[in-house]
């Protein structure tokens, strides 16, 4: 039965493939298996959220070995919607791939790429379906080492810079939440974690358990870029390859948070991490903090790339605020921004890839005129940028909304003017760009520019649709992030 | 066709006029039969409305679960109804004086400035039949997203500097006051619907409601409430149509509706009322109404100038709304219909001029009767219609709103209306009267008339008409408008 | 007095805090890979530690003993010396290809050539 070995599939697929592009070694077959191989994925993600909305949590034994000893992943609804939203992202990145990769990637190295981003693939899906907190340290440097490597190829040789950089900071990150999960272990002597929620009350009054969750929580939030540990981010989204990028952007990040929820939620259960350690004390003032200063930095940026990754950190604070104010609303807000970012980020920094096929830059000043020059691409910008700022009818109103929401449900009407604040810098710095494109006349002399090919604008305007379209029917986005919430928040289900 | 049919294809109708006009690029007498065809049918779908709301029926219809428990929501009541015809009907005149105006300007970029201002129509009827706040809000927007590329339309440097207040402005009001007072209305009662007699009575206590309300005034931009005024000046380097429809009609009359909609519909003016929640800002209006009058007086280009003079009329409907009772509530709907026919009508003239004699300040009219004796007459009945004389419609609105400042009791404010009505005829009067009687600036004496192109001359002669139909009709208007006050 | 049983804790948090301490304040980037790796050793040292078990034996299955350590940990940090091997490589792998970009693996050297990396 295949249907029984899906929660397995969801990673071996990936994992498999990555040698084999090795073995083809011509960017052609490479990429074609690639996409085979992210679709399957995509399938399959696809198939477990639908079992998990008709059954219930998944548990699936690796190997036959019985839970605590051998490895479960276990699929409910929180980790089966951020599978989804993995394996989408990298089902519609893929076929963009091919054209941006020729373009920014030598040849020779093209299928060593396409394994390398299988693997970061298989990482981020194993983090995501895992029920064991070692194995997430494992899928995690899977997914890390994958990512140096594909940062590092970018074209520019502030590429190799900004990998060394996250290269340092992800491993300390790591190691931290190596450090973590050791002490967990040394006072339960469990790794699984729904048995881990359930040994850790009788020992949670202890100093080993506190120190395990301040690095458990200090590691995760460096690979998740929560302020201020995101210093790794901007370097990173800016010189690597524009289908890294993206892809990185919409997933890499949104994994680490998604491991934040499970710490925070299933494992040391909202009373611990609420009521005894006061979480949210220290988290909500970086969170707001992260939205207005990283807004405020975006602002100043020259480069595109660099502006949309400050972005990515702003947006990163809308997410662990949501979670911060512990309550189902807000924790609802923080999955579904989750999914609402990953497809606006997702949708922009793929229209910056068309850009860099075209015009070989993504620098403010390069792209005057490209309104008229590149008019989809630039509409396709233009609308993702909306949904960034929070216009009505697009993702990124919908996420506001509930996180608004939230925080005046908690009476904190203070942090809904700061959210709505940091929404209008979004503005600003949207609009910067608007009006380059759209009013500069482009250059004496520039060099003709032709708008990008239709593999590119497909799978550009496929993100920025999904957009417009999960805007106005958010039954399927908002419903499964709030049943999502309401398990995480009623304790290990 | 059913009243449920015609309430959703309003919006939808432009909306797919757009992408219409946009393939009819090539041939500039296709895209413009396009257009009329498309404003006519959206006229007529309109009208088809109106007996079934004269009757007290309020067709409805729900398109999607947008959130939980919030609904994409059309509901036609009387307002929305006195706003859609409005519109709708001036979108068609302002299509052909659009005809007149853009060719005779040579304009770039016209099938931009078609297909946009087909979408701001859209935005406009989903504003005036939005059935909940929420679905006001997403039109708001789109509102203002549509017309940024109006207002920037000739792309120079004026224009973009105009376009980010417009955009910066009207944005950071809606999204940082309008919406959390949206959501913390939703939080408060658990709907957004738009109800007679309100929704927020007994959720809220007095000193939460006034913050609230101020939440909601001040982030409605579009309204213009001073200090919040500064984009509408600034949008009148769009073309003159853009100024004529969207900024003396659809846009800030979206803006004053939506006032009314919240003050009528969400608070209830019965609750606005018991706990004095708009008190302080009836002066806000009153002030803006003064201080915008005074500003008018010293512009002298003439589009800056009327831009002035609809900061100081809007307010009258803002005004209208604060007083918290029925004949206020009921002199600000009929003010938007009044204003409007009068106010287009100043502004195709206006626009006219422009095309006519490349003249844009009104120190510069001297004496320009002589050459377009029919647009000085057509801007003569928009003033009065404007001042308030009869025998034209702008008497009757504030004629209610009179009433309404007496029946609260604020003489104060009756005399703020008297003196805005005495400072309008000093900014409006002198521009016909010295058009026609003072002598021609040297230079300016070329004989013969040189009126508009025949397009522009036909249409401000039907908004000059139909000033003067208001004031003998006004009955209908203000028959329907009773139906949205309870009791 | 400190518990003889707690030495090899102490040992953890000197390495950890001297690795940690390189990788922060050495500018070479070669030495912050091998602060790094001082680091990750002090956490493989750490999970050793959890695993003994007093007055027990390797856990190697033998009829004369009854009681093992614990072998989890060292099973566990078996994998994260591969990972940590892997790391150290790419590092050095990156070094090299960032001398050969930029003639130097200082970091402020690196820095002055491009000001924003």
């Amino acid at each position: 039965m295949i249907a029984e070995h899906l929660p397995a599939l969801q990673v071996v697929i990936p994992l498999l493939a990555a040698p084999l592009c090795v073995l083809l070694r011509r960017p052609g077959p490479a990429w074609a298996l690639a996409t085979a191989a992210s679709w399957a994925a995509f399938g399959v993600a696809v198939l477990l959220l639908i079992a998990v909305l008709e059954q219930g949590v998944l548990s699936y034994h690796l190997g036959g070995w019985e839970p605590p000893w051998g490895i479960e992943y276990r699929v409910d609804l929180a980790n089966a919607f951020v599978l989804l939203i993995v394996a989408a992202i990298s089902a519609v990145v893929l076929p963009f791939a091919r054209r941006s990769v020729a373009a920014e990637i030598p040849e020779e190295k093209a299928y060593l790429f396409y394994s390398m981003y299988l693997l970061c693939l298989t990482g981020l899906l194993g983090i995501a379906i895992t029920g064991d907190a070692f194995n997430v340290f494992v899928f995690l440097e899977i997914s890390s080492l994958s990512s140096y490597v594909l940062i590092s190829l970018g074209k520019d040789r502030r590429a190799l810079t900004a990998a060394f950089q996250y290269l340092i900071m992800g491993t300390i990150g790591a190691t931290f939440y190596l450090i973590g999960v050791g002490l967990l272990y040394a006072m339960t002597g469990t790794l699984n974690m729904a048995d881990l929620a359930q040994r850790l009350p009788a020992v949670a009054d202890t100093r080993t358990v506190h120190a395990a969750f301040a690095f458990l929580v200090i590691g995760i939030g460096v690979k998740a870029a929560a302020f201020p540990l995101h210093l790794w981010l901007p370097n990173a989204y800016c010189y690597a390859p524009s289908v890294v990028t993206a892809f990185l952007a919409a997933t890499a990040t949104k994994v680490s948070i998604y491991v934040l929820l499970r710490i925070l939620f299933t494992v040391f259960g909202p009373v611990f991490s609420f009521e005894a350690i006061e979480f949210d004390l220290v988290m909500i003032p970086l969170a707001l903090a992260a939205m207005l200063l990283a807004s405020t930095t975006a602002i100043f940026q020259n480069n595109v790339k660099r502006l949309l990754a400050y972005s990515s950190v702003a947006q990163i604070g809308y997410m662990v605020l949501g979670i911060s104010l512990g309550s189902v609303t807000g924790v609802t807000a923080g999955i579904v921004h989750l999914f609402n970012h990953a497809m606006i980020k997702g949708g922009l920094f793929l229209a910056m890839g068309c850009v860099f096929v075209m015009l070989g830059s993504v620098q403010l000043r390069d792209m005057a005129g490209l309104g008229r020059r590149m008019p989809w691409t630039m509409a396709a910008f233009v609308i993702g940028g909306l949904s960034l700022i929070g216009v009505p009818a697009t993702t990124g109103f919908i996420s506001k909304w509930v996180l608004v929401q939230a925080t005046l449900e908690r009476g904190q009407w203070f942090f809904a003017v700061l959210i709505l604040a940091s929404s209008l810098l979004a503005l600003v710095y949207v609009w910067r760009v608007v009006e380059v494109a759209y009013f500069r006349p482009a250059p004496e002399g520039a060099a003709e520019v032709s708008e990008a090919p239709l593999a590119m604008l497909i799978p550009t305007w496929l993100l920025i649709l999904a957009n417009v379209y999960f805007g106005v029917d958010t039954s399927l986005t908002l419903g499964v992030a709030r049943r999502a919430a309401e398990t995480l928040l009623g304790g290990a289900a | 066709m059913s009243p449920e049919t015609a309430v959703w294809l309003a919006p939808a109708i432009p909306l797919a006029g757009a992408p219409l006009i946009a393939l009819a690029r090539r041939s500039p007498n296709l895209r413009e039969a396009v257009t009329l065809i498309t404003a006519a049918v959206l006229f007529l779908v309109v009208l088809q409305l109106v007996p079934e709301v004269m009757a007290g029926g309020r067709p409805a219809v729900t398109l999607l679960e947008m959130l939980p428990g919030l609904t994409l929501t059309f509901e036609v009541e009387p307002l929305g109804m006195v706003f859609a015809v409005v519109a709708s009907f001036l979108w068609i005149v302002t299509s052909i004086y659009s005809i007149g105006y853009m060719r005779g300007h040579h304009e770039k970029n016209q099938t931009r400035f078609y297909v946009c201002f087909a979408l701001a129509l859209s935005s406009a009827m989903g504003v005036a039949f939005a059935g909940n706040m929420l679905t006001l809000f997403i039109f708001y927007e789109a509102l203002t997203l549509t017309t940024y590329p109006l207002v920037t339309h000739s792309g120079t440097k004026e224009a973009v500097a105009a376009g980010r207040s417009y955009l910066g402005i009207l944005l950071a009001t809606s999204i940082g006051l309008q919406l959390l007072a949206i959501v913390w209305t939703w939080t408060l009662t658990g709907t957004l619907d738009f109800t007679t007699g309100g929704i927020l009575q007994g959720h809220a206590s007095p000193a939460m409601a006034a913050l609230l309300y101020a939440l909601f005034l001040f982030g409605i931009g579009k309204a213009a409430i001073m200090p919040l005024h500064r984009w509408l000046p600034a949008a009148m380097v769009a073309p003159t149509p853009v100024s004529a429809l969207l900024h003396a009609v659809a846009v800030v009359k979206a803006g004053v509706f939506t006032v009314l909609k919240v003050s009528v519909y969400l608070f209830g003016i019965d609750f606005l009322a018991e706990a004095g929640a708009s008190q302080w800002l009836m002066y806000v209006a009153a002030a803006t109404i003064l201080i915008a009058s005074l500003v008018a007086l010293k512009q002298d280009n003439l589009k800056r100038r009327l831009a002035y003079s609809t900061i100081s009329q809007l307010s009258y409907i803002v005004l209208g709304a604060t007083l918290a009772n029925g004949l206020g509530a009921i002199g600000g709907g009929m003010h938007i219909a009044m204003h409007a026919f009068g106010k287009i009508t100043l502004f195709f003239c206006a626009g006219a001029i422009d095309v006519a004699l490349h003249k844009k300040q009104v120190s510069e009219m001297r004496g320009i009767g002589r050459a377009m004796p029919v647009t000085m007459t057509a801007f003569l009945i928009g003033s009065l219609s404007i001042i308030g004389l009869p025998p034209f419609g702008g008497l009757w609105s504030k004629w209610y709103l009179g009433l309404g400042t007496l029946e609260a009791g604020e003489y104060a404010l009756l005399a703020v209306l008297m003196i805005s009505s005495l400072l309008n005829v000093a900014y409006l009067l002198p521009i016909p009267i010295r058009a026609f009687f003072s002598p021609a600036e040297k230079g300016n004496e070329a004989s013969g008339l040189k009126e508009a192109p025949l397009p522009c001359v036909l249409a401000f002669s039907v908004t000059a008409l139909g000033c003067l139909f208001l004031f003998f009709f006004p009955e209908p208007l203000f028959r329907v408008l009773s139906l949205m006050v309870p009791g | 007095m400190i518990d003889p049983g707690l030495y090899n804790y102490w040992i953890v948090v000197v390495l950890m805090m001297a690795g940690f301490f390189i990788v922060i304040s050495h500018g070479n980037l070669v030495k912050k890979i091998v602060g790094l790796n001082i680091f990750q050793t002090s956490v493989f040292i750490l999970y050793i530690s959890f695993g003994k078990v007093t007055d027990a034996t390797a856990p190697i299955l033998d009829e004369a003993y009854s009681e093992y350590s614990n072998p989890l940990p060292h099973v566990l940090i078996l994998t994260a010396i591969v990972v940590g091997v892997a790391t150290s490589a790419l590092g050095l792998a990156l070094i090299v290809r960032i001398r050969e970009a930029y003639g130097t693996v200082e970091e402020d050297e690196i820095i002055a050539q491009d000001p924003d990396s």
